[in-house]
């Protein structure tokens, strides 16, 4: 007997409650989708009575190639510079944070209760924007691609370090122990031991976090702001009082920028689960 | 006397802090620091000009600021409490035996990984007063819909409920793994012992699924604070400033080029954050302990 069914202790299903949730979700959350889908294939006229209904004609193709090619294909770019922006950002994370959860977890120093402060500090405090574009003018990044990759590796961290560190608690220390008589340096142990044994902590990390990124849309705004530099959620942005009128195309952009995230749900929806849960049952 | 030992050798080399440290220290606790100075001035980004604490006077006296302030409060409020409820009640329901278990649970969570201004964009369109999905479902069945976003006694609400849509498969995803991870030999007990699914849910899985209910809590309360991108996309605040919050107050007066005043807006959103975050989780957290 499940867990479930002790809960609720009806032996066997019950079928009247699944058809009402089934109806339900299918209002609730079946519909906006279908809603988006339906209206990303349909022409100009139709799309513009924003009513929910089968498209007359399907334009897939069309409106693809027209939303693509929009203001000198700004998507197309927006989508390199999102996929450059993720995997930079993403990689910066994964590497530093494993770093520093390991001789956080590791080390036990009167330095601890400060630093486990300050990462907690990352996952509260609202980043101060004005002063925040001020350092990085100070540093020639303001408006560049670099300049946000460093942010968001800075406002992502905590969230990892958090993750690192609780998972590098599972691997025991024997094996720290057994490199080092082995002759393995600190950089050694780190990269050559741990980090290929944090691997699944790694994918999570990786999922959750380029999710993140790919649909952050406030780091961008601020500090990367002109259509040269736009990712892919400032495009939309843009769109958005550029094509009042086109609303096939607006919501052929949204489908595409959905699309990503989609295929990490179903690739990934496991790691997806485990980081966004981890401290569920810690508190 | 002795000098003090050589430092034993350790192989958790202070080093693996360096790189971390210098992109949090310089891209985020120096600005965090900066906006205390910055928030006192009249600022230009090149020149600043100490005015004492004009920003706070005006953020805290100007009726569109200050509706921003309260906005901001309600918002975090509603959408934390429906998280907490309708989380709570779909993580019950998700993990009792009903049929398509695995489709709800997709559905339910999906929308927290979609683009939250592709979500704005498309529920702006669905609230659309004249032709607008929502409405038109609403007077098929003989109900006359507001104007979700254009009235300014809903606009807010309306955001919020968007919010809630979003955000809820990740309360329900949190209390799922508290609900799952409740020994099974208590929920036996209790059926041994006859109680009901009521008494079940009221005596044992609420007060174990606690630590998923301070998680779901705290994390939605700093979202809701600190939430921007929903409310820029569906309103920019509007109609007039009557769905502003603090966060789309800051972006407004960085654009108009307030720098000073869209600091101050950032240390009254770090208060508030931290006033209302840190206690409330000492509060939870200890009476944990007391159980």
């Amino acid at each position: 007997m499940s867990t479930a069914e002790l809960v609720n202790h009806k032996p066997g299903r019950n079928y009247l409650l699944s058809a009402v949730a089934i109806v339900v979700s299918i209002v609730v959350f079946i519909i906006p989708f279908a809603f988006i889908v339906l209206t990303a294939v349909k022409d100009r006229q139709q799309a513009a009575s924003l009513d929910f209904s089968w498209p007359h004609q399907l334009r897939i193709v069309q409106n693809f190639v027209e939303v693509v090619k929009a203001r000198d294909y700004m998507l197309v770019i927006a989508f390199i510079n999102s996929t450059i922006l993720t995997v930079a950002s993403v990689a910066g994370m994964v590497v530093l944070a494993a770093m520093a959860g390991f001789v956080l977890q590791r080390r036990k120093s009167r330095w601890n209760g400060f630093i486990n402060f300050l990462v907690l500090s990352g996952l509260i405090i609202p980043p101060a924007v004005v002063p925040t574009i001020w350092v990085l003018q100070k540093f020639g990044l303001f408006k560049t691609m670099p300049g946000l990759i460093l942010i968001e590796i800075a406002f992502g961290l905590s969230f990892c370090v958090l993750l690192f560190r609780a998972f590098v608690a599972t691997i025991p220390r024997e094996l720290d122990e057994a490199a080092t008589i082995d002759g393995a340096g600190p950089l050694r142990l780190f990269f050559g031991v741990i980090f290929p044994l944090l691997r699944s902590v790694i994918v999570t990390v990786v999922v959750v976090q380029s999710v993140a990124v790919f649909n952050d849309f406030t780091n961008p705004l601020y500090f990367l702001p002109g259509d040269q530099n736009a990712t892919v959620q400032l495009t939309l942005y843009n769109f958005q009082s550029q094509f009042s009128t086109q609303y096939n195309l607006l919501f052929m952009n949204i489908l595409l920028i959905t699309i990503p995230p989609l295929i990490m749900f179903l690739f990934f929806n496991r790691q997806i689960v485990a980081g966004m849960t981890s401290g569920a049952i810690k508190g | 006397m002795r000098a003090s030992a050589p430092k034993a050798y350790t192989p958790y080399s202070n080093w693996f802090y360096l790189p971390s440290a210098i992109i949090y220290g310089v891209l985020f606790i120096v600005p965090t620091f900066a906006s205390l100075y910055f928030s006192l001035t009249r600022w230009s980004l090149f020149e600043s000009k100490f005015i004492g604490l004009e920003n706070f006077k005006l953020f805290f006296s100007e009726p569109q600021l200050v509706k921003g302030f309260t906005n901001t409060l309600i918002f975090a409020v509603v959408t934390s409490g429906s998280k907490v409820v309708l989380g709570l009640l779909l993580a019950v329901l998700l993990t009792s035996q009903i049929v398509a278990r695995g489709y709800l649970r997709s559905v339910v969570f999906f929308p927290v990984l979609v683009s939250t201004i592709g979500v704005g964009i498309t529920f702006t369109v669905l609230m659309n007063p004249d032709h607008g999905l929502i409405n038109g479902g609403l007077s098929a069945l003989g109900i006359d819909g507001p104007g979700w976003l254009t009235d300014p006694k809903y606009a807010l609400l309306s955001v919020a409920a968007v919010d809630i849509w979003k955000g809820v498969g990740l309360a329900t995803l949190i209390y799922i793994a508290g609900i799952v991870s409740i020994p099974r030999e208590y929920l036996e007990a209790a059926r041994v012992d006859g109680a009901s699914s009521w008494e079940t849910f009221r005596r044992i899985v609420l007060p174990l699924s606690r630590p998923a209910t301070v998680t779901v809590i705290i994390l939605s309360l700093i979202g809701g604070l600190r939430s921007f991108e929903l409310i820029w996309a569906m309103t920019r605040g509007g109609p007039g400033f009557t769905s502003d919050v603090i966060a789309s107050v800051i972006y407004k007066q960085y654009q108009a080029g307030f720098y000073g005043l869209s600091t101050a807006g950032n240390v009254v959103l770090f208060i508030a954050v931290t006033a209302i975050v840190l206690p409330l989780s000492y509060f939870l957290n200890r009476k944990e302990v007391d159980l």
